[in-house]
Parts: structure tokens; C-alpha cells; sequence
């Protein structure tokens, strides 16, 4: 049965085009996914992602079983409403989900940490998180009663601040990047996926329609998946599934920056298989690729890197803000600075270069 | 429900023709396309004096969604192209009946018309898919 989130009706009314995104009828966009993405860079844009999956985890060894369970160290949020972005592994290091663990409380003795999981992983990552709590004491809660929106764009903390009530203004006023804090009920964080400043809130279902309603009579324009997809990928933000999955590792996802090695005894699950790969070289990685003339890169296009053979587009498109195409692509380790994209019986040159594309509205490669 | 001008003529795949007199030919695609492709990014287009043949792929509309093939609807030699769409793609979502149009063809074989399809028929095969 297709799932829907408490703003499917606004959706309907402000006639989004509708599609089916892991058994969600979600917004594809609201007329045009061009002018939402540009919306969100210049001004600010609002999302529905309610489809988004929230776990809390408690209990005595909460902060123990997530340093078990996640390749980043929760150790390092010292701070109630300090955030973290991981993937969690499977024994070979391959990658079961992407999220971001948000901690709730201070270090202490009765620990809470949030967790926001893809919604298309979800059945996977709540199992895969049942079967390695066994040893911990630790509760695992779904939050299937919370909605997400997420409001994105340089504007974006000032226009949801003038919505909002004199406390929870004064709460987004303090907030650093990559940190949230809960008010009465709500939890609003300042990360989001799409390069751009933001905010990310959790709310009741019941409180969240008319959240939707006083952010857009402000003048934050709805925006869809489809813009979300452009955003995310300028902003070179892998998507779960495209640009990584079970069958790679964070070393070939372009995360080694998300692994906390130190300290050495930490055994999170894929470790043992990460140092092996890192000791004996990680054979392929992930690039971003520029094609500076006419046409589009996508998904599954073959990349050709002279003299080193061959890779793949694992997701690309129009990058509005570039006005050319972009794409992330898993190319052998030792491409160098350029390659070819073979498109509908061409080869066309495209630029290699480290993502992200854009960030905060700049371009970020020359 | 898209918009499908009843004086248009039309092919299944989703281009349209207006006869515009002296055998020539306005060719574009239909609103019922362009919703389907959302919005456009490159339209590459036949060359000037290409001579076509009908079904012919003869270019390449790119849209945030999907990279679609332009279909020759009738034979004949391309006799003008709508520059403005290389600055404003846009043009073939704002305005996919007028100044989203792609190219102009002198047609070879006025008997082709006959073969497309009417506003009613092509608006039921829409309905359809």
C-alpha cells in the first residue's frame, strides 16, 4: 500500500506532480524542478521529508552500542544537540545506510540519541539494528509520529525564525551548523542536503500542516524531490543507493572522512574489514565529473579513463546552478584529472574534479 | 489535462505539425510531452538543409528527467531552426505550441499529411498511455 505524510494533501492542492518514492507518494515539484532548485540557492525552499526515518536509541549503553554499530565515533558529539554524519557497515565494510546521529542528551548516565535513516532503507536498517543491539542495553524506538520538513536556502533560518514563537526563534538564532536542540516537542537542527544553510525539523503530524501553511505564506516556496536530487548532488552529497550501497565501502565512496579511526580500540562492525582494504589499496573511488558542453550525464553512462580502464556514472544530471551537467562517478583509483563519458554512441571529454560543485550558492572547482 | 490545439496535426510520438502554406511545416512537441519530460535543458537539433526522412531521429530533447529523441514526422529538408531554444530551453515547457517550436521542413511528400493523426485521435491515444 503507498504510504503518505501528514502534507499530502497540501501537496495535491498546490498541484504537485506526484511519484512513487520507496512506496511513498511523494512531490516530484510544484511546476518546475529548475525553479525550485534555484529557489533554494537564492532565497529559500521548503521539503517534505516526512518519508524520512526517525529511531531513537536509549538505555545504559546507548553511546556504547552506536560506537559498536557506526563508523564515526559518537564520542565526538560532547554535547547534547551536537550531530554527526556516518554510515553504518556490514562485517565487509560495505555500506547499509547513510544517516545522521543527532545526540539528545548530555554524556552521562541515561543517554538519547536520535537517528535519521532513508526512508528506502528503512525495513533493512531497523533489522540490521534489532540483531546488533542483542548484547547492549539499549531500546531502539521508531518515531512513526513525528513529520520532517526541511527548510533550505540562505534565507531560510530568518524566514522559519519569523513563523515561529519567541522561544524557538531565539533557539534557531543560537544554533551552529550541524547542531540541533529540542523545544517543546519539536526538534530543529541546522544541517540539511543541499549545500545550502538550513534547517531540519521534527514536529508532531498533528502541528505540521499548519507549519507548511505559515512558512509558505512567509514566502518559503515548496519545493520537490526533484530539486532535492539537483541540490544534493551539486552539493556532491552521495544518495543512498546510487552512489553507494552494500557492495562498496566509504574508501570508494569519497567518506573516508566519516571514519573515526582513532581511537584504535574502538572495533566499530566493518572496521577489520576497512584496515584491509586500506592496507591493501582501495581500488576504486568516487569523483565528480563536469561536462562543460551540451548534454547530460546520468546514471550508468561508462566513464573511460585512458590507460586505466573503465567506470560508471552512479548518478548525474542538469546542475542548475552551473547551467552544464554533473555527476558522481566510481572510476579506477588512478584517474587523473580527465576523462570520457560515452552518451548515446559518442565520447565526450568531461572534467574529473572533487566534489562538492557547489556550495553555498559558489561554484567550487575551476 | 494538456492542452492539444484542435488545428495541430500530430504523430504518436508526441510531436506536432502545423502546416503553415507553400509546403512548409512547423514541427515541435506537445504539452503532453513536455509535462512528461518535465523541464528542459538542451534541445539538439537538426541541421539547417538537412534533408529527413519520416521516423528519422533527428535530435535530442534533454530534460531534468530523461534524454528523448525528436522523430522526423514527415520528409523533407529542414528549412529553419528555432535558435532561441540554445539560450532558453525553457521555451518548449513555457510555450511548447509557440516559441518552443524546434524546426521548419519543406516537406517532399504532401501525402505524408494525411497519415498524422487529428487532434481527437492523438488526445485518445494520450488518454490511453
Amino acid at each position: 500500500m503507498t504510504k503518505t505524510t501528514p502534507l499530502h494533501a497540501q501537496h495535491l492542492a498546490l498541484g504537485a506532480k506526484m511519484v512513487d518514492f520507496s512506496g511513498w507518494d511523494m512531490p516530484l515539484h510544484y511546476g518546475s524542478q529548475v525553479e525550485e532548485h534555484h529557489q533554494v540557492r537564492a532565497d529559500a525552499g521548503l521539503f517534505d521529508v516526512s518519508h524520512m526515518t526517525i529511531v531513537d536509541i536509549s538505555g545504559g549503553q546507548a553511546s556504547e552500542f552506536l560506537r559498536y554499530l557506526l563508523a564515526n565515533d559518537v564520542a565526538r558529539l560532547k554535547h547534547a544537540g551536537q550531530a554527526l554524519y556516518t554510515t553504518m557497515l556490514n562485517e565487509k565494510g560495505g555500506v547499509i545506510d547513510d544517516l545522521i546521529v543527532y545526540r539528545m542528551t548530555e554524556p552521562g548516565t541515561s543517554e538519547w540519541f536520535r537517528l535519521v535513516v532513508n526512508c528506502g532503507t528503512r525495513d533493512a536498517d531497523l533489522a540490521w539494528m534489532v540483531d546488533c543491539a542483542v548484547r547492549f542495553d539499549v531500546s531502539l524506538n521508531e518515531q512513526p509520529d513525528l513529520a520532517m520538513v526541511a527548510v533550505q536556502g540562505p534565507n531560510a533560518l530568518k524566514l522559519t525564525a519569523s513563523v515561529l514563537s519567541e522561544s524557538r526563534a531565539r533557539l534557531i538564532d543560537g544554533l551552529k551548523p550541524f547542531q540541533g536542540q529540542e523545544s517543546e516537542g519539536w526538534f530543529i537542527a541546522r544541517t540539511g542536503y543541499t549545500g545550502e544553510d538550513g534547517l531540519e525539523l521534527m514536529l508532531p503530524d498533528e502541528e505540521v500542516v499548519a507549519f507548511w501553511q505559515a512558512l509558505i505564506d512567509a514566502g518559503v516556496k515548496p519545493c520537490g524531490l526533484g530539486a532535492r536530487d539537483t541540490l544534493r548532488l551539486e552539493a556532491g552529497l552521495n544518495l543512498y543507493g546510487a552512489d553507494m550501497n552494500q557492495q562498496v565501502t566509504p574508501l570508494e565512496a569519497n567518506l573516508a572522512w566519516t571514519l573515526a579511526w582513532e581511537p584504535e580500540e574502538r572495533r566499530f562492525i566493518g572496521r577489520d574489514a576497512l584496515e584491509k582494504q586500506r592496507n591493501e589499496g582501495v581500488p576504486t573511488k568516487l569523483v565528480g565529473l563536469v561536462l562543460e558542453g551540451r548534454g547530460v550525464l546520468r546514471a550508468h553512462q561508462k566513464v573511460l579513463v585512458n590507460n586505466s580502464g573503465e567506470g560508471e556514472i552512479t548518478s548525474g544530471g542538469f546542475a542548475p546552478t552551473l547551467g552544464c551537467s554533473v555527476a558522481l562517478a566510481r572510476v579506477p583509483a588512478d584517474t587523473g584529472d580527465s576523462a570520457q563519458v560515452e552518451m548515446r554512441g559518442k565520447s565526450l571529454a568531461v572534467k574529473v574534479v572533487k566534489p562538492p560543485f557547489v556550495r553555498r550558492g559558489k561554484k567550487q572547482f575551476s | 489535462m494538456s492542452n492539444i490545439p484542435s488545428e495541430l496535426k500530430y504523430v504518436a510520438s508526441h510531436e506536432w505539425i502545423r502546416e503553415e502554406g507553400d509546403g512548409i511545416v512547423t514541427i515541435g512537441v506537445t504539452d503532453h510531452a513536455q509535462e512528461l519530460l518535465g523541464d528542459v535543458v538542451f534541445v539538439e537539433l537538426p541541421e539547417l538543409d538537412a534533408e529527413l526522412a519520416s521516423g528519422d531521429e533527428t535530435g535530442v530533447v534533454e530534460s531534468v528527467k530523461a534524454a528523448s529523441d525528436i522523430y522526423a514526422p514527415v520528409s523533407g529538408t529542414v528549412v529553419a531552426i528555432n535558435e532561441e531554444l540554445e539560450e532558453s530551453p525553457e521555451l518548449v515547457n513555457s510555450d511548447p505550441y509557440g516559441d518552443g517550436w524546434f524546426f521548419k521542413v519543406k516537406i517532399s511528400d504532401p501525402e505524408e499529411l494525411d497519415a498524422l493523426l487529428d487532434a481527437e485521435t492523438y488526445a485518445e491515444q494520450c488518454e490511453s498511455e
